[in-house]
């Protein structure tokens, strides 16, 4: 398509200039990581709805967008941050317009079998784990996105966490994306590995400062070794107006044990892909997301679970609210290969809808291979109870309040599944506050009377 | 003043007249039962005194303690001391029973312009009325109504009402359904719960209930009429004769045009 051709050409000046100065480029590998994904981006261009893929998101609005990357650093106070903190991490690194700044970050005293710094900082100096890692999981070929990202990779988050090595409390990374005078795009990139036996939470949490057109197209390559327990939180809460597309690609070894858990609370246009390979015997997965959008928010949710090796178990529960006239998609691809025997896997998609005009596309997508396997899936759509707010309205518990109480109930189910901890807790906050401004907006009584518009979507097999 | 004055009450439900104009007084502590076949509106009136919105008004008055009713949200209802206890309580899964009934008992005493309480208060109360009811302990910690049985959800709406403390309580059907052993229990609730300041509405389509709880006056309601009323020997009589012979009066007395 031309226009696909003219936009890319646009990054052709971009990714020229960003290769003679970028860290790391002077590695040959990383040159040529960075050159074959740029290929690949150029010869893709950006996805259309006719990309089944991208059924239900339209992006040809970031096709349109003269994006640049950012060249001077924006000044940040560090009062400015304040509200973002999260006190019980063990560190946090704070990045912004995807550059990392340690002057606002909190490096913490972390013991030695534990990194965490920027992954400019280890490309710059690099050890034994970034050629090793870097770049190996994360499909390029599939998608532009990470095409892109992979391109223009230099700076994000680099944590490594040595064998048998727990660390109890989070490591928080913060992306700050500051106002925009002209549209900027920014690629995080992150690499976080887990050895063997090992116990970490990390929660990468995207913000705005200010306005303005943003594209934050952001990686994460998650690596869990035999026998680690991680915790992946993903928290987009960036103004309405940014693009935020990310990737989480886990790297799952034999019995180790991955939640992901994405709360998608801002942001205009999200995609949040979530892509474990559970290659290792006995792992275990589970995806838990919760998405709220109002106004003209678009939330997508692209899951594509693979299960290369035998008994292993994977768990997709995603919760979806909407109201105004706000977007939510939730696609959930199951891929089980020839010879992961004794899959079990399941899918479990509920949505909301608060108001008429929200929308919500729920597609499974189930791609089995093997013969003896576990799959089950389930959608389901609806609104909030009649009968239940009715129930604790003549309790003497006003409209709003009742509203408030069923949203969170429904949006608890995605708390319940979050160990208890500080991140659970900030996690729990977030979503109470959020659901405290949506339960405020009462439905507009005409219109949603006499209609039912509760369904279940049909089982595909 | 009466408690609850019943003016010759219209309401549609969905286009069709199920109630055609009823009159009842409840005077504070006294207990009044409802009676009648399925399809004669005695739910419909359950629903519209607690204020549920689908049921539509066409005529007629409603004054709880002198104020209007039907100007009332339920919510209002609820904190002005009207309490129904549902035919089919509601499960709501994520939301815990003791979490509910403390911001529901606050709700109303906010509104009464009390002091709210907080959990080192209301838990002893809560478990000294779960004790009275018979419930387990374990429902305490459970979500509302979810994985109850039948009668476990009955009971916790007696439960409810014993917090609550209501001037009016209305029982929708409470014994349906019940076990005897069940139904002996929700009534030493409901008895307990008998004094010169409330007044009661028991809504039922069986006489086994006022074995176990007696009220003061029986109304029999007909086709969205009442038809009889009497004392408690009324129940009796409808247990021998059935509800035909009154179904047959209430042709003979209502108007042509019905």
């Amino acid at each position: 398509m031309t226009t696909a051709i003219q936009n890319v050409e646009n990054y052709l000046g971009s990714f020229t200039d960003f290769e003679k100065t970028a860290s790391g480029r002077e590695l040959p590998w990383l040159r040529t990581l960075r050159a074959e994904a740029f290929a690949r981006f150029c010869e893709t261009g950006f996805p259309t709805t006719h990309d089944e893929d991208w059924r239900f998101t339209n992006v040809s609005t970031i096709a349109r967008a003269q994006f640049a990357l950012e060249g001077k650093l924006a000044s940040v106070n560090a009062s400015e941050l304040k509200k973002w903190r999260m006190e019980a991490a063990v560190a946090e690194l704070v990045f912004v317009d995807g550059q990392f700044v340690r002057e606002l970050s909190v490096m913490g005293n972390l013991a030695d079998s534990i990194s965490a710094l920027s992954l400019k900082e280890e490309i710059t100096n690099p050890g034994t784990f970034l050629e090793a890692h870097l770049g190996r999981y994360l499909n390029i070929q599939r998608d532009p996105f990470s095409a892109m990202n992979t391109a223009f990779a230099e700076d994000g988050a680099f944590v490594h966490v040595g064998r048998g090595t727990v660390l109890e409390a989070p490591i928080h990374l913060l992306f700050v994306s500051t106002t925009a005078d002209a549209p900027r795009m920014v690629h995080p990139r992150n690499l976080l590995i887990f050895e063997k036996e090992s116990q970490a939470t990390v929660i990468e949490e995207y913000v705005s400062l200010g306005g303005g057109t943003v594209l934050c197209n952001s990686a994460t390559e998650l690596v869990a070794e035999e026998n680690a327990a991680v915790s992946h939180y993903m928290i987009e809460r960036e103004h309405v107006e940014a693009f935020n597309i990310s990737t989480l690609r886990i790297q799952q070894d034999r019995n180790a044990n991955v939640s992901s858990h994405s709360l998608l609370l801002g942001g205009g246009l999200v995609r949040n892909n979530v892509h474990p390979v559970l290659a290792g015997e006995g792992g275990e997965c589970l995806i838990n997301g919760l998405f709220v959008g109002d106004g003209k928010q678009h939330l997508d949710n692209y899951m594509h679970v693979e299960h290369a090796a035998p008994h292993c178990s994977s768990r997709q529960f995603y919760n979806g609210i909407l109201d105004g006239h706000s977007h939510g998609v939730f696609h959930g691809r199951i891929v089980v290969h020839k010879d992961a025997q004794k899959t079990d896997a399941k899918q479990t998609n509920r949505n909301l809808l608060l108001s008429d005009d929200a929308q919500i596309d729920t597609k499974p997508q189930l791609e089995i291979y093997a013969d003896d396997v576990k799959c089950t899936h389930g959608a389901t759509i609806g609104q909030i109870e009649e009968n239940a707010l009715f129930y604790l309205r003549s309790r003497g518990i006003d409209e709003v309040s009742a509203r408030r109480f069923l949203l969170r109930a429904f949006a608890g189910e995605c708390v319940d599944r979050m160990k208890p901890g500080p991140a659970r807790e900030h996690a729990e906050n977030l979503i109470h506050d959020h659901i405290l401004a949506v339960a405020n907006h009462l439905p507009a009584k005409p219109k949603t009377k006499g209609k039912q518009t509760k369904r279940r979507l049909e089982e595909v097999k | 003043m009466s408690l609850l004055e019943i003016k010759n009450l219209h309401v549609n439900v969905a286009g069709h007249e199920i109630l055609k104009g009823i009159d009842l007084t409840v005077n504070a502590g006294e207990i009044h039962s409802i009676m009648g076949p399925n399809g004669s509106g005695k739910s419909t009136l359950a629903q519209v005194l607690s204020r549920r919105e689908a049921y539509q008004v066409t005529e007629g008055q409603i004054l709880f303690n002198g104020k209007d009713l039907l100007e009332m949200k339920p919510e209002e209802a609820a904190c002005e001391g009207v309490f129904m206890a549902f035919q089919y309580p509601v499960e709501i899964p994520g939301i815990g029973n003791t979490y509910f009934l403390r911001s529901s008992l606050n709700a109303i005493r906010k509104y009464r312009g009390q002091d709210e309480m907080d959990a080192m208060d209301f838990l002893p109360m809560f478990r000294e009325k779960l004790k009275l009811l018979e419930m387990d302990d374990k429902l305490v910690n459970r979500s509302v109504n979810e994985g109850f049985s039948g009668g476990e959800k009955k009971r916790n709406e007696i439960l409810q009402m014993a917090i609550l403390e209501p001037k009016l309580a209305i029982l929708d059907e409470t014994d349906s359904g019940l076990d005897i052993d069940a139904l002996r229990i929700v009534a030493k609730g409901v008895n307990s719960m008998r004094s010169p300041e409330r007044g009661m509405l028991l809504v039922t389509h069986y006489q086994r209930l006022l074995d176990y709880i007696v009220p003061d006056f029986v109304h029999v309601l007909v086709d969205g009429r009442i038809v009889r009323s009497g004392g408690p020997g009324l129940a009796l009589e409808l247990e021998e004769k059935g509800y035909g012979s009154m179904e047959a009066e209430a042709r003979q007395t209502a108007p042509a045009s019905a």
